[in-house]
């Protein structure tokens, strides 16, 4: 057996192993780096999981008391006397109307941003320059915008919603300036060569083409906005059936009350989920 | 002529049909939750000049690093983990639940039903309920983290996979190979690069996320910000932020990169 051209290739074109056997997969640089990724991410978990503070609990029976609890909140939501059902479905809509807001007030500014982040649109330094800001937006967790929105403006709905606004904003440009960049080059150059201003082509080509996919993009976001406008709801006060589940959750302490509201926020979420996955499959090409 | 005529017209009014709704649905929230436009606008720019006054960290502020670093530390030990052992559970789920290569339909409808449950259900309610039992500690915030990142990876995963060409697994049948040879050989290998990206993308996302969970599991840096913040230390609790900014971009470019290297 040819023990020396291990790994090589022999005069059949067959890459051989040590052993003598056919080589199934070949050594690649993209291999190498996804194995290496695979190994520091196993390393890092590893290591967390050994100093991790376990707190003060005994393990198991802390196990076994959440699956009780964790049975409890499903098996009988209902409400305590702290709020009536009416309270609950009002956090709910306000909870949806700040996901709106959000939404509404985003979409409108992200259109514009994305169109000056759009390369085929503007200039690389515009669009560069929108990026950056955008990725600074993103990295700020959107609980510390709240936050600091609500020390800088005062605690209430405008807070709330200026807070959120930033990462929809940062969101929104990224797909609609990546959707804007999809259209055909020669559309754009057939109507500047035919003397189109910019603001011609934005609302006779890039507009009409891309109305679908900015609207689906546009919804879900509003699910995303949803989701997060109950989490800042519980952090930060920021009203909202998030604020309920808070107050019923750490305050009241009643996980049967946590159980009827988290069924609640359930049921909007996975309506919207199935809404935007299918517009999602409908109306934005998969790449 | 007048075919195009009424179609450019009904696209026109369909447009304007959409914008009158939209309009309609956020006149409607700004009254219900007390939200004025014009307030908002004239006071927003005003907050922001005096955000960036009170919570530029300032050189004194610096010496509080030594508290700030080493809860930056177990916030993003806490998110590699919690995405790292999710995504296995999660790949395992996805693997029994597939439709190309799982273990029946209804495997598939609980999947899928057991994703959606645990992604939908807010992190925030997780993090409340496991308080009960584990009270304040890492730990909490882990498994808070833990289990709304299964629910989402196992749907992208299922979708990873189900998308994957069924050419190598039919083969792979054909020739005799056990479950597990196919799993081995032609599933993970096919799925392995996007799951990893996937992975990456919730590190980031669960460096955010913890800082809320920690806020409420009294741990990391959503503590200590939260501790600066409440007692009217915004120089500090600026100084948090950015130490979050520097660690989520810092994420965001090395998964980057290794994206652009494995796919």
């Amino acid at each position: 057996m040819m023990r020396s051209a291990s790994g090589e290739a022999t005069s059949r074109g067959a890459r051989l192993s040590r052993k003598g056997s056919i080589r199934a997969h070949a050594t690649e640089e993209s291999n190498a780096v996804l194995w290496a990724v695979v190994v520091v991410l196993a390393v890092v978990s590893v290591f967390t999981m050994a100093t991790i503070d376990y707190g003060k609990v005994d393990f198991f029976t802390a196990c076994k008391d959440a699956v009780g609890d964790f049975w409890m909140m499903v098996s009988s939501p209902g409400l305590a006397g702290h709020f009536t059902f009416a309270d609950v479905m009002e956090g709910l809509f306000v909870s949806l109307a700040l996901a709106a807001l959000t939404t509404f007030i985003g979409a409108v500014i992200a259109f514009v941003l994305g169109l000056f982040a759009a390369t085929n649109l503007s200039n690389t330094a515009v669009a560069a320059a929108i990026k950056a800001v955008m990725s600074f937006f993103r990295a700020v967790p959107t609980i510390l915008w709240v936050l600091v929105f609500s020390v800088a403006i005062g605690l209430g709905a405008e807070a709330a919603v200026a807070g959120l606004l930033f990462h929809s904003i940062a969101y929104l440009v990224k797909a609609y300036s990546e959707s804007f960049e999809e259209i055909d080059p020669g559309v754009l150059e057939a109507l500047r060569a035919s003397g189109a201003r910019w603001w011609q082509i934005v609302f006779q080509a890039v507009v009409p083409a891309k109305t679908s996919e900015i609207l689906s993009w546009t919804f879900i976001r509003f699910e995303i906005n949803f989701v997060n406008a109950v989490a800042v709801g519980a952090v930060a006060g920021a009203g909202g059936i998030g604020y309920q589940l808070f107050l019923a959750g750490s305050f009241y302490l009643n996980i049967h009350e946590v159980g009827l509201i988290s069924y609640l926020c359930l049921a909007v979420a996975v309506v919207l989920e199935v809404a935007a996955t299918n517009l999602r499959k409908r109306y934005i090409v998969q790449h | 002529m007048e075919e195009s005529r009424s179609f450019f017209r009904a696209k026109t009014l369909s447009f304007l049909a959409m914008v009158v709704v939209f309009l309609l649905v956020n006149a409607l929230s700004a009254t219900y939750v007390g939200f004025d436009f014009i307030d908002a606008a004239a006071e927003v720019p005003a907050g922001v000049a005096w955000m960036a006054a009170e919570f530029l960290p300032t050189v004194e502020s610096l010496s509080k690093l030594d508290s700030i670093l080493p809860a930056l530390a177990s916030t993003v030990l806490v998110s590699v983990a919690s995405s790292c052992i999710a995504a296995v559970f999660a790949f395992a789920l996805a693997v029994l639940g597939s439709r190309t290569v799982g273990v029946g339909k209804v495997a598939a409808f609980l999947a899928r039903a057991v994703a959606s449950v645990f992604r939908n259900i807010p992190v925030v309610a997780w993090a409340l309920i496991l308080l009960f039992s584990f009270k304040q500690s890492e730990f909490t915030g882990f498994l808070a983290l833990f289990l709304t990142t299964f629910g989402y990876l196992t749907r992208c995963f299922l979708e990873t996979i189900d998308e994957m060409s069924t050419g190598p697994i039919e083969a792979l049948q054909a020739a005799g190979a056990t479950y597990f040879q196919i799993f081995a050989q032609a599933v993970l290998p096919m799925t392995i690069a996007s799951a990893i990206s996937w992975v990456l993308y919730m590190v980031e996302t669960n460096v955010r996320d913890a800082t809320l969970v920690g806020i409420l599991t009294g741990t990391g840096i959503g503590f200590v910000f939260d501790i600066y913040y409440k007692s009217f230390r915004y120089d500090v609790a600026g100084l948090a932020i950015l130490a979050v900014v520097v660690v989520v971009i810092a994420c965001e470019m090395t998964s980057n990169f290794v994206r652009r290297r494995i796919i």
